[in-house]
Parts: C-alpha cells; structure tokens; sequence
C-alpha cells in the first residue's frame, strides 16, 4: 500500500493530464494556469519554508567532526572535516553539497555467521545518488534553452558535452540514460532492503516515481513520440514573458510532462525534496567547529540577575569585619 | 532571524536563479520562426509536396535523415520508397537540398531558434546562397 498510493497517484496524473488536454481540451488550464500557480507556489513556498527555519534558534553548538580540531601549532588540523574558520565552513558546505561527502561515509551494519557483527563502507546510495543529483541538474540547465531567446554558448556547450558520442537523431543525452537508471536503482533500493522498505513511506516513493514520470515522458517526447518543437518554444517563451499564448498541434504528452513537472513544483515547498534548501541550514555541517574559541550564546538565553561577590561584600562588610572574615575592600 | 544575512542573501541568489527566464527576456520579442519554403525550385513543383508529409517531416525529418545515411552509408541503399510508394534518391545534396536550397532560411530558421546544431554540414558541403 505504501508503494502502490503513490505509484497509483503518479499514474492517475498522467490520466488527469490526458483526459484535461487529450480529452476536454482545457489547454489554457494546464499550458498556463496550472505552471504560472505551480511556479508562484514553489517560489513563495520555498522561501517561506527557509523563513521559518531561519528564524529557529539553535541552542548549542553543534558541528559535527571528523578530524583533528585546531589545536597546538606543532598538530595538523583538518582543516576541511573540523573547520575552524568561515573558509573551512565553505570548503565543507561545498563538499556536502556539491558531492554529498556525509553520504560518502555511509557505512552498512551487517550480522554475519558467528554471529559477527560487521560494519562495512556502502557506496551506492553515494554515487547512485550523485549520479542523480547532477544529471537532473545538468538536464534542468539545458532545459533554460526553451526559456531564452537568445540561447548563450555555455548552455549549447553543456548540451554539446551531454550529446558527446552522437548517437541517433535527435541526439542520445548521456543525462538521460543516467537519470533514469539511477532513480531506477533507488526506487529497488527501497525495495529490496527490508530495513529501507520498512522506513520508507508513501512520501518517499511519491518524489521517486513522479520524477520517473517526468523523464519517461521527457524521453518519450524526445525520441518516441515526437511533439512540434518550435511550438513548445513558443508557449514556454508566451510564459516566461507574460504574454501566453496556446500554438496548435504541440502534442498532448508535452502536456503530460509539463503537468507532472507543474505537479513536482507544487509539491516541492511542502515535502521532502526541501533538503535542496535544507543542507544549507544543516548546523552539524554548516557551523565552525571552534566551540573552545568562540562562545556561542544560547538564544534562548534571557536575563538572569546576578550577584556578584562584590555587591554581596558590600552588603554584610560591617558584619564580616566584626566576625574576623577577611574582606577584599576595606 | 538567526544569520539572517546569509540566509536572505542565499534566497537572493535562489530567486534570482529561479526567476531568470522572466528577467532575462525582458523586452525581448517573442518570433515564432517561419521557415521559407520559396525557392525556385519549389514553385516550380506541380505538386508542393516533401518526401513525407508536413507534420511527418517537422516532427521526424532528423530521424529520417539519420535514417537516410545510414542506409547509403551501411547498406548502400540510394532509394528510399515512401509511404505512398513513390520513389526518391537518397541524397542530402540532390533531393533535400535541391528543393530547400535556402539553408539560412529554412534550415536554420528553427535549428536557430531551438540552439540545435545539427552536424549534417560538417561532412556534407553547404549549398552556396547567393540569393537572400
């Protein structure tokens, strides 16, 4: 059940996208109204979100570490895994969010005959998940060539680097093929790992197979079924330029995808896939480790009345002198 | 807000990624290609007709041109029957372009407008334009 809801959800979207433009030709509902709301949601959604979490205190200090701390002159600090300056904390951020380096530590527990415990170093969901992060990110850069009218050479080099051994026509994108296999292999990672699958919930498969979703009918649009390009240019430019226009004879499966990607921007700002904003607010990550250096101030922290020695000797000094006590002030 | 600086500053950047294609065509007008179909060879054709129909070829003409050369090049095929049984010469140079002899306006009108670079001309030899 907790497989088969989303599955089911992501199918019924496809339907409700056919039926919406295939069937009951509401193009203006689902070329224009339906992405322009998606976006708006995304934008505001996200920065909401951010706002929010921004402004929740964090009471300690607590950067996670793993490496020597700055110490004495004649000790090495690492100064990447125990960053103790705002350039280490970039070196660091960079790393976690350009190649996933906590992931990369991942390690797998496993009870062998003995019984034994083991602990062993477990790279796929690293490079299965890198390989997903950045084909979807290098395909979300080519797809800007819809959305300018004068394309720069840097997007047409990026396309021309992902189109590199030239196979077919139109040409084969490396991106693609590695997408589709990578989510492919998280999807049966849920589902072939009994710990995962347990943990795993409908909110978990839901993203998964709607970004499945996206890219079978990207590829489908690309090479199978084709749809008229030019036109799907030309409504994306009526978008972007605030002047919307509906060209005939685009395709219904350009719906479908532009549906499923209207459908993953709505549901952005209120799921999981708000780790996009969330690794930068990481603060096991994102702070310095210098807790010995710095004193970070709780927060939450209010006023406490204190008094000091000096105030309690001002106090009873008459009656400490008369009990022989020695005072500091005379 | 705590580090609200750095916080604001990174939507900065966010909005400004996400909210690019609004502001980049600004002021920019939206042409829709209109690829020629003038030349004189053209109006000269009784019947104006391509190998395969209009919405075939502007959805597959890449497809049937790859197609093409591969069967010149790997099975020495030089003619391609239609779906109306008609028969052409397999030739980028004297069928297609013997036709569409106006690359700049026909062919790159859109390959333009969608920042395709198709590799036909690389090896093949482009059609000298002297008329515009």
């Amino acid at each position: 059940m907790k497989i088969l809801l989303p599955f089911v959800a992501v199918i019924a979207l496809v339907f409700l996208a056919y039926a919406g433009v295939g069937v009951a030709k509401l193009h203006f509902l689902f070329g224009v109204v339906l992405p322009y709301a998606a976006i708006a949601v995304f934008i505001f959604g996200f920065i909401y979100r951010m706002f929010i979490w921004g402004k929740s205190p964090v009471p300690f200090s607590i950067p996670t570490t793993a490496g020597q701390q700055k110490s004495f002159p004649w000790i090495k600090q690492n100064k990447l895994d125990n960053p103790s300056s705002t350039l280490g904390v970039i070196g660091r951020m960079a790393l976690e969010v350009l190649l996933f380096r906590s992931l990369f530590r991942n390690t797998k527990t496993e009870l062998r005959d003995g019984p034994v415990l083991s602990y062993g170093s477990e790279k796929f969901l690293w490079a299965a998940g890198l390989a997903f992060h950045w084909s979807f990110l290098i395909i979300f850069v080519r797809h800007f060539r819809f959305f300018m009218q004068d394309v720069p050479v840097v997007l047409q080099m990026i396309e021309g680097a992902d189109s590199f051994f030239q196979v077919g026509a139109p040409l084969l994108y490396l991106t693609d093929v590695v997408l589709v296999a990578a989510v492919t292999f998280l999807v049966f990672r849920r589902l072939a790992m009994p710990l995962i699958k347990y943990i795993s919930l409908p909110a978990d498969y839901f993203p998964l197979f709607l970004i499945l979703g996206i890219a079978i009918t990207g590829i489908l649009m690309r090479y199978v079924t084709k749809v008229h390009i030019v036109g799907v240019k030309e409504l994306v430019m009526g978008l972007v330029s605030f002047s919307p226009v509906i060209p005939d004879g685009i395709g219904v499966i350009f719906y479908i995808h532009l549906f499923l990607v209207s459908t993953l921007l709505l549901y952005f700002p209120m799921s999981k896939l708000m780790h996009f904003g969330g690794v930068f607010l990481s603060p096991t990550r994102n702070m310095p480790a210098n807790s010995r250096e710095v004193r970070h101030v709780n927060p939450w922290n209010y006023p406490v009345h204190v008094h000091t020695y000096e105030e309690y000797e001002n106090d009873f000094r008459d009656k400490m002198k008369k009990a022989g006590l020695p005072v500091e002030k005379e | 807000m705590y580090n609200g600086g750095k916080i604001i500053a990174g939507m900065l950047v966010f909005l400004a990624f996400f909210t690019f294609p609004f502001y980049y065509n600004l002021g920019k007008a939206n042409a829709r290609p209109e690829p020629k179909l003038n030349t004189p060879v053209i109006q000269q054709l009784a019947e104006k007709k391509c190998v395969e129909s209009r919405d075939f070829m502007r959805a597959e003409h890449m497809q049937l041109l790859n197609d093409w050369r591969d069967s010149v090049v790997r099975d020495n095929n030089r003619i391609y029957k239609n779906r109306e049984g008609k028969e052409f010469s397999i030739s980028l140079q004297n069928t297609c372009m013997n036709c569409h002899s106006n690359k700049k306006e026909f062919c790159d009108k859109c390959h333009n407008y969608m920042a395709v670079k198709p590799y036909c001309f690389s090896c093949h030899i482009e059609p000298k334009e002297n008329k515009s």
